[in-house]
C-alpha cells in the first residue's frame, strides 16, 4: 500500500482513491471512430510511466491525474484537474 | 524420455532414487526456429507440444524470461470448470475440461486433476434465477450443471454458514460436478517434459526485448541470448501481453493488473469442492496438502508489480468467512499475486495481429489456468495453420472494433470495473 498526494488533502493512504482510466482513453465527443475506438478499447498499458485519472473518491472527492509507474507505483506528478479530464 | 510408472518408480526406491534425470534439456538457442512461442507458462508448453505432437513440426522453441511456470502458472488458485453462460466461452472451456480428464494419461506426468465438483452460490431469488439460466446455457450445449436447494448445498458443504442470520444467506447453488482443480506445478512440468521429448527446445532465462521486422513482418525475435529467426512468432506472457506487444508497436485491448490469493495452514479435509460466489467474488477450495486455498478481486488499478495490497486479501478473507465461519481458525500460510491481462469484455484473445507472422494469446483475466490445454490446443493449430481453429475464431484480437465483444457479465469496456 502506498499514498498518494491528493492536491487539496496532501499526503493520503491510496485506500481513500479509486481509479478511473488513463488519460489517453477518454473519448472525445467530437473524435471519429477510428479514434474513439481507440480511446475506448485499447490502452498503452507501459510496464513504466503512465498518466492516470484518479479520484479521492473516500476524501474530498476532487478528480486528479497521476503520473505514475506500474512497476515501483512511484508517482512523479500529480495534477488537480477539471472537468475537462471527466469521463 | 523415461516413462514415469509405478513399477519404475519402486525400481527406482530399491536403487535409492539415483535413477532420477532431467525431465527436459537446457538447450542452447538455435539461429532460426519455424515457430517460436514467446512465454514458458502453461499455456506457451501445451502450445509448443500441441505443436509437436498434433501438427508434426520440429523446428520449435519456448523462450522464457525467468523460468518455467514462474509467473502466473505457478500464482492461481487451480481452478478448473467451464460453466460460463455465453456459448463461445463455455464451448471453449468445455474442450479444455474434456483435455484435462485424460491429461495425466496424455503427458505421462500426474497433474493431479481432481473433479470435485465445482459449486456457484445464489445469495438471492436474483442469483438463483441467473445459476438457472446460466445452467440452463450449459446443458443446452451438453455440459453438466445442476442446480442445488439450501439442503443439498448443506448437505454438499456441511460447514457453510446456512442460518438465516448469515451476512450472505445461501438460497442455493448451481454445481458443475465435473469442474475441480488441478495442481498447477505439474500442468507446466508435464508440458515441458512431454513437449522436450518431442524436440521443442525450451529455452529458459531468455527475455524478448524486440521484434526483427522485415517489410513490416516479424521474422524473429531479440533476446538477451541474441538474435533468433523465426517463421512465426506467438506471443503467450498474459500479464505482460501488453508490454511485448508493444514491441511490436501494438496497443491492445488490455490493462495488467494485480490479483492475489492466499492459502492457510494444512488441516484435515473441510472443504469437499470448490466453492464460488459470483455475488462476492469469493472462491474457496482446499488443496490435496490440507491448505485453505482462497482469492478474490483483482486489485483494481493498473500494475505489473507482483505484489498486491494487503486490504484486498483481507476484503477476500473477510467473505470467505462469512460464508464459513469455521475458516477463522485457521492461520494463513501466505499469500501471492500475479499480474493478470484483464481485458476489455472479459474474455481471452487467441488469433492473428495486424503484424504479419506475429499471433496472440493473452487476455486471460483471471480464468486463464482453467483454459491451459485448450488454448495449447487451439493457439497451436493457429499458428501452424496461419488461421483460427474454430474454438478459437470467436475470440479474434479485432472483435472489439466488430462490435462482437463477448462480454459475459455485461458491463462493458471497463477493466477494473469487473
Amino acid at each position: 500500500m502506498y499514498q498518494i498526494p491528493c492536491p487539496h488533502c496532501g499526503p493520503r493512504a491510496q485506500l481513500e482513491f479509486t481509479y478511473e482510466r488513463t488519460v489517453d482513453s477518454v473519448v472525445d465527443p467530437a473524435a471519429a471512430p477510428d479514434e474513439a475506438m481507440r480511446a475506448l478499447f485499447t490502452r498503452a498499458n507501459p510496464r513504466g510511466l503512465d498518466e492516470e485519472i484518479w479520484r479521492h473518491t473516500f476524501g474530498c472527492r476532487a478528480w486528479m491525474v497521476l503520473t505514475r509507474h506500474r512497476v515501483t507505483h512511484e508517482i512523479t506528478q500529480v495534477r488537480a484537474t477539471g472537468p475537462e479530464a471527466l469521463p | 524420455m523415461n516413462r514415469y510408472s509405478a513399477l519404475g518408480l519402486l525400481r527406482g526406491a530399491l536403487g535409492g532414487h539415483k535413477h532420477w534425470q532431467p525431465a527436459w534439456r537446457d538447450p542452447e538457442p538455435k539461429a532460426h526456429y519455424d515457430i517460436i512461442v514467446i512465454g514458458g507458462g502453461g499455456h506457451g508448453l501445451a502450445t509448443a507440444y500441441y505443436l509437436a505432437k498434433v501438427h508434426g513440426l520440429r523446428k520449435i522453441a519456448v523462450l522464457e524470461k525467468g523460468w518455467i511456470g514462474g509467473g502466473n502458472t505457478g500464482r492461481n488458485t487451480t481452478l478448473v470448470r467451464s460453466n460460463y453462460r455465453l456459448a463461445p466461452l463455455h464451448d471453449f472451456f468445455e474442450f479444455g475440461l474434456k483435455m484435462w480428464e485424460h491429461l495425466s494419461d496424455e503427458l505421462n506426468y500426474n497433474v493431479m486433476f481432481s473433479p470435485r465438483g465445482a459449486m456457484v452460490l445464489g445469495h438471492s431469488d436474483a442469483d438463483m434465477i441467473r445459476l438457472a439460466e446460466r445452467g440452463d446455457a450449459m446443458r443446452c450445449d451438453g455440459i453438466d450443471a445442476e442446480l442445488l436447494t439450501r439442503d443439498q448445498v448443506a448437505r454438499a458443504e456441511p460447514l457453510l454458514d446456512m442460518s438465516r442470520s448469515a451476512r450472505f444467506p445461501i438460497e442455493g447453488a448451481m454445481v458443475q460436478p465435473r469442474g475441480g482443480t488441478a495442481r498447477h506445478d505439474a500442468v507446466a512440468w508435464g508440458y515441458a517434459r512431454a513437449a522436450d521429448a518431442l524436440g521443442v527446445d525450451i529455452i529458459q532465462k531468455c527475455e524478448v526485448t524486440g521484434f526483427v521486422r522485415d517489410n513490416g513482418a516479424v521474422v524473429g525475435v531479440e533476446t538477451t541470448r541474441g538474435r533468433i529467426g523465426a517463421g512465426r512468432v506467438g506471443i503467450c506472457v498474459a500479464g505482460h501481453s501488453g508490454h511485448v506487444a508493444a514491441m511490436a508497436g501494438l496497443r491492445l485491448p488490455i490493462e495488467s493488473q494485480t490479483l492475489q490469493a492466499l492459502v492457510t495452514e494444512g488441516v484435515k479435509p473441510m472443504v469437499n469442492g470448490v466453492v464460488m460466489s459470483n455475488s462476492l467474488h469469493c472462491y474457496i477450495s482446499q488443496s490435496d496438502k490440507g491448505g485453505i486455498v482462497m482469492g478474490g478481486d483483482p486489485d483494481n488499478w493498473p500494475s505489473y508489480a507482483q505484489r498486491g495490497q494487503p486490504t484486498i486479501v483481507q476484503g477476500a478473507i473477510a467473505q470467505a468467512i462469512a460464508l464459513m465461519p469455521a475458516l477463522s481458525r485457521l492461520r494463513m500460510l501466505r499469500t501471492w499475486s500475479g499480474v493478470t491481462d484483464m481485458s476489455f469484455d472479459g474474455s481471452p484473445i487467441i488469433g492473428e495481429t495486424p503484424v504479419r507472422n506475429l499471433f496472440l494469446n493473452g487476455g486471460w483475466c483471471y480464468g486463464g489456468f482453467k483454459a491451459t490445454p485448450a488454448s495449447g490446443w487451439t493457439y497451436a493449430h493457429t499458428l501452424a495453420t496461419g488461421a483460427p481453429h474454430p474454438l478459437n475464431a470467436p475470440f479474434a484480437l479485432d472483435r472489439f472494433e466488430r462490435g462482437a465483444t463477448i462480454d459475459e457479465p455485461g458491463v462493458g469496456p471497463l477493466p477494473n470495473h469487473r
